[in-house]
């Protein structure tokens, strides 16, 4: 079982991915520079968080067009796993890996805290070792996670079980007060249509060790490691 | 000959300017008096703070060794070592707050790159003029939003999480802030880089961002006074650019890793004027470079231009000869430029060329030890004398003490600062353990090791403005108590020194005065101060700032899993006030109390036994590592009531406390409640079983462990000889605390 984790110039959590699959999970886990053409060794790539290309333009948007997105479009087509997080996710959008987008915050500012999620779909590679409405404390970090879609796509998301977080409260419920950037429906994650890829604006590598103040992110982690197992 | 009036524009004088010509032997070139200016500036050549910073003993030594590197090293174990430093960014963030305090922030991280070491943590520390109020007010608020906006751009985008710091509020800073950043990073004992250029012949590489007209002369701009003619000084300030910083980071430290680099430095202030001639200082050698080929961001720049320009995110490295495409290379592959633009020569001078012409040619020394350096005059200022004389226990007691806390927690530079830290990517690089408002002081653990790092700033401009000596004392103390909270050795200090035009006599003494008070209680607790940075002419026409000396304290954990946060944990934890401190008025003088509900900024700071601080270190340290201490959280501004309070706010916990005036000096319920004396800290136990360990413990160390109460139901209840006097629900107090800025800030914009 090999992980990936893609360097953009202007990644700044790929270190972050890397010791965490490394030392938390003890999986074999390699950086992909940005210019590499070929990703045909990993089960799973990760598209950390960061500023990719410096996000000028708009965020995720340069990234796209980099050489090793194309290896990865067509990994993520082969129906292996890939894993957006943060800028990560905002990538997977702009390469339509992903449908819908990512927009500025409503607060208009950048929010870095704790928050929590609610799991809404459990019978899902990245999910499976989490319970249905099991709430899980993870820090976001970010000034553009406001998840936008047309209606016609939430309302495919929705039938599809394919949100598979939301932003809730301590006690599971989805309310405004929960939710850090105004994200519709309180989106925090969604995967595509066959579920190999999950794009998700909360940190589970930076909840994944108690010392971190909180290990609930561990879930998503040992839930795509058992995926990979039962392959 | 020269028109004086241009050498005087730069800020040289008349005897600095036939200084001058005395060491060339002729009249300077336009480029050479521009190197001058800026290398002699106060700002880069320290020629007026370079004495009196001879009494931090660390600085003395260093000076005498010619040791003065960038920034100080603290081994962590034989395999590590920390290095940090803190710099004020304070004028440029004064005209132009977004691109000043963003650039702080990127040059305080070079100077830790350039080490070799691996940036972990961004801290600052900033001061406002007042945000309550109407219009007269907006220009600080506009300063505060972009300010902090400026620091959350370039520190989340470059990937070092910001981890601490604090900010306050006071008249004095309306028209100038302070803007003080602090780096810290890690980095291999083995691989620490130089910053002197050796080897005869070794190519000098130019690496990063291309150079622009930016930033000319921002070191002397540093070194005025701010007036009406401020705001074309907007040029000077530079302009940052975080994600060629991140690259930056990348791929200077995997250059350095190479060990192909002989000597690197960044090219901060004054540009590459000061990294060729500093670089060529401390290797004892000299340098030859041709500003034709250093990558422009425009054509025509002259040669002038090129040397003093602050363009950011650039570096000078030094390669060992025949390796110079091998590191280049290294820095392309960030696309990066990496240009050969010179090389090491050996008889002492810089010489600039601009293809064939010469530009400049000046012995290197003479632009940096050679800096003139002044015995300014000092005198104490009339003020002291009667503030001083001012007895803060004569003011009346509040009509309601719950109304006062209430007050005191709405005050911006008591409220949560949750406003500002949340703009701030706190966690990035997953080391943080204790972030913003979590503990006394952030936490950091240091991977492959059991280890962590604690880091806090303090620094109280009213207690310097009535004492400097005592206010610079209890910076320290502050900072260290604050790490000692977490459960860390507090080890050694970075300082920030912001302080008016020192020409003028008055404010040369609060200086002095404020440096012989850190060095004083530096050397007391053995923390010496390892790096740092002076800020003078922080005055507008409405006069000084507050001395502000900002002190960075770094502590190390042993084991990072027993750090301590300051809040309560749980119902049934119990009280305990540790107290090493005795002060009169309990602590009123200069208080936050004073000042906020009674309009007094007079008295005496509180008083500080520096001996008893250290032994209330000691005592607490000992309590945290046998497992007695549930939280810890440093009674300061606001006094006890306040610290409660806060304590209270992590969990929504209620509190009880019950106090008795007798043992605490049988002071007025003011001071008991409100007064900041002292080497006080509160802590919570877990269950009363433990209370007389912690009495064993504290009287070993002559220490006052004073059992005030417990935690409990939903409102803070204070009474004191039996009477209530706060009690109030704590989800009311919480909310006042934690939406005071975010009111303002929403409200009046």
């Amino acid at each position: 079982m090999k992980f990936g984790v893609v360097r953009f110039p202007g990644s700044n959590c790929d270190q972050d991915a890397y010791y965490v699959l490394r030392d938390v999970f003890g999986k074999q886990v390699d950086y992909i520079w940005h210019q590499e053409r070929d990703v045909k060794g990993y089960d799973c790539i990760v598209l950390p968080g960061g500023f990719s290309y410096g996000d000028y333009l708009r965020t995720g948007a340069i990234a796209r067009f980099s050489p090793v997105m194309e290896a990865v479009i067509a990994h993520a087509q082969k129906g292996k796993f890939l894993i957006g997080i943060c800028n990560g996710f905002q990538v997977l959008c702009e390469s339509h890996l992903l449908p819908g987008a990512l927009v500025r915050n409503t607060g208009l500012k950048f929010v870095c805290r704790h928050v929590y999620l609610r799991v809404e779909n459990a019978s899902t590679p990245w999910t499976n070792s989490a319970k249905v409405g099991q709430v899980l404390r993870i820090p976001v970090a970010h000034g553009e996670g406001r998840y936008v879609a047309e209606p016609e796509t939430l309302q495919k998301l929705n039938e599809t079980g394919r949100i598979l977080f939301r932003y809730c409260d301590d006690k599971g419920n989805i309310s405004e007060a929960g939710n850090p950037n105004g994200s519709m429906e309180g989106i925090a994650g969604i995967a595509n249509e066959s579920f190999n890829v999950l794009g998700m604006m909360p940190h589970p590598e930076r909840a994944s060790e108690k010392m971190l103040q909180s290990a609930d992110g561990k879930v998503i982690f040992d839930s795509i490691i058992k995926t990979l197992l039962l392959q | 000959m020269i028109n004086p009036d241009i050498y005087r524009e730069m800020g040289l004088s008349d005897t600095e300017y036939q200084q001058i010509v005395g060491i060339l032997g002729r009249e300077p070139t336009e480029t050479e008096l521009g190197m001058y200016a800026v290398m002699w500036s106060e700002h880069c050549g320290y020629k007026y703070s370079r004495p009196i910073l001879a009494l931090f003993k660390n600085y003395r030594e260093a000076q005498e060794k010619g040791a003065l590197e960038n920034a100080g090293v603290i081994p962590l174990n034989d395999r590590l070592g920390i290095v940090f430093k803190m710099e004020s960014h304070n004028h440029p963030s004064a005209v132009e707050p977004f691109q000043g305090a963003a650039t702080g922030v990127g040059g305080i991280l070079r100077d830790i790159f350039t080490m070799g070491a691996r940036p972990i943590a961004n801290l600052n520390s900033l001061r406002f003029g007042e945000i309550e109020g109407g219009d007269e007010c907006a220009r600080n608020r506009f300063l505060f939003e972009h300010v902090v906006d400026g620091i959350q751009h370039y520190g989340n985008c470059v990937g070092v999480p910001t981890v601490a710091g604090e900010v306050m509020f006071h008249k004095s800073y309306a028209g100038n802030p302070l803007v003080n950043a602090m780096a810290v990073g890690v980095v291999d004992l083995d691989g620490i880089a130089s910053a002197a250029a050796h080897g005869l012949g070794n190519p000098v590489l130019y690496v990063g961002s291309s150079t622009g007209k930016d930033g000319i002369h921002g070191a002397t701009f540093a070194s005025v006074e701010l007036g009406p003619d401020s705001e074309n000084r907007r040029p000077n300030v530079q302009m940052g650019d975080p994600f060629m910083e991140k690259l930056l980071i990348e791929a200077t430290l995997e250059a350095l890793a190479t060990g192909d680099v002989v000597g690197i430095q960044d090219m901060g202030a004054a540009g590459l004027t000061c990294s060729t001639c500093e670089t060529a200082t401390k290797g004892g050698t000299g340098m030859r470079i041709d500003v034709s080929k250093v990558p422009q961001r425009e054509t025509g720049m002259t040669p002038y231009e090129v040397m003093l320009s602050e363009s950011q995110e650039r570096m000078l490295a030094i390669c060992r000869k025949g390796t110079e495409e091998r590191v280049a290379s290294i820095f392309r592959k960030w696309e990066l430029n990496a240009v050969v633009v010179g090389e090491v020569t050996d008889d002492g001078i810089v010489h600039v060329w601009n293809g064939d012409k010469l530009a400049a040619e000046i012995p290197a020394k003479s632009l940096t030890d050679d800096c003139p350096t002044y015995q300014l005059e000092t005198a104490e200022p009339e003020y002291i004398r009667t503030v001083q004389a001012f007895d803060p226990l004569s003011v009346p007691e509040p009509a309601d003490y719950n109304a006062a806390l209430e007050m005191l927690l709405a005050s911006p530079t008591i409220a949560s600062k949750e406003w500002v830290t949340h703009q701030y990517d706190s966690m990035v690089q997953t080391q943080t353990a204790l972030g913003p408002g979590d503990g006394d002081a952030a936490v950091l653990r240091i991977r492959e090791t059991q280890m962590g790092i604690a880091l806090k700033t303090d620094g109280n401009g009213r207690y310097c403005y009535l004492d400097p000596f005592v206010g610079g004392q209890i910076a320290v103390a502050e900072a260290a108590r604050n790490v000692v909270c977490v459960g860390a050795r507090p080890v050694a200090v970075t300082d920030c020194l912001n302080f008016a035009n020192p020409e003028k006599p008055s404010n040369f003494w609060q200086f002095k005065r404020a440096v012989e008070g850190i060095a004083n209680a530096t050397e007391i607790f053995g923390t010496p101060v390892v790096s740092g940075n002076v800020s003078f002419y922080n005055e507008t026409p409405d006069g000084p700032i507050h001395p502000t000396p900002v002190i960075g304290m770094l502590g190390i954990l042993d084991d990072v899993n027993r750090c301590c946060g300051a809040g309560f944990e749980e119902e049934g934890e119990v009280l305990v006030l540790l107290r090493a401190g005795n002060d009169s008025c309990g602590g009123l003088g200069g208080s936050e109390y004073l000042s906020r509900i009674h309009g007094i900024e007079a008295g005496k700071p509180p008083m500080i036994d520096l001996e008893a601080e250290k032994r209330l270190h000691s005592c607490l340290l000992e309590a945290i590592a046998d497992r007695l201490i549930v939280s810890a959280h440093d009674c300061s501004d606001g006094g006890l009531s306040v610290c409660l309070a806060e304590s209270c706010f992590y969990k929504n916990l209620g509190a009880v406390a019950l106090i008795r005036s007798d043992k605490l000096g049988g002071l007025q319920a003011s001071a008991i409640l409100f007064g900041e004396e002292q080497s006080r800290i509160l802590v919570s136990l877990r269950n009363e079983r433990h209370l007389k360990r912690i009495e064993s413990i504290a009287d070993k160390y002559g220490v006052q462990a004073l059992w005030v109460g417990s935690v409990g139901g939903d409102h803070l209840r204070i009474t004191l000889d039996g009477k209530d006097l706060i009690n109030s629900p704590v989800s009311q107090l919480q909310a006042i605390w934690r939406n005071a800025i975010a009111n303002i800030m929403t409200r009046e914009n």
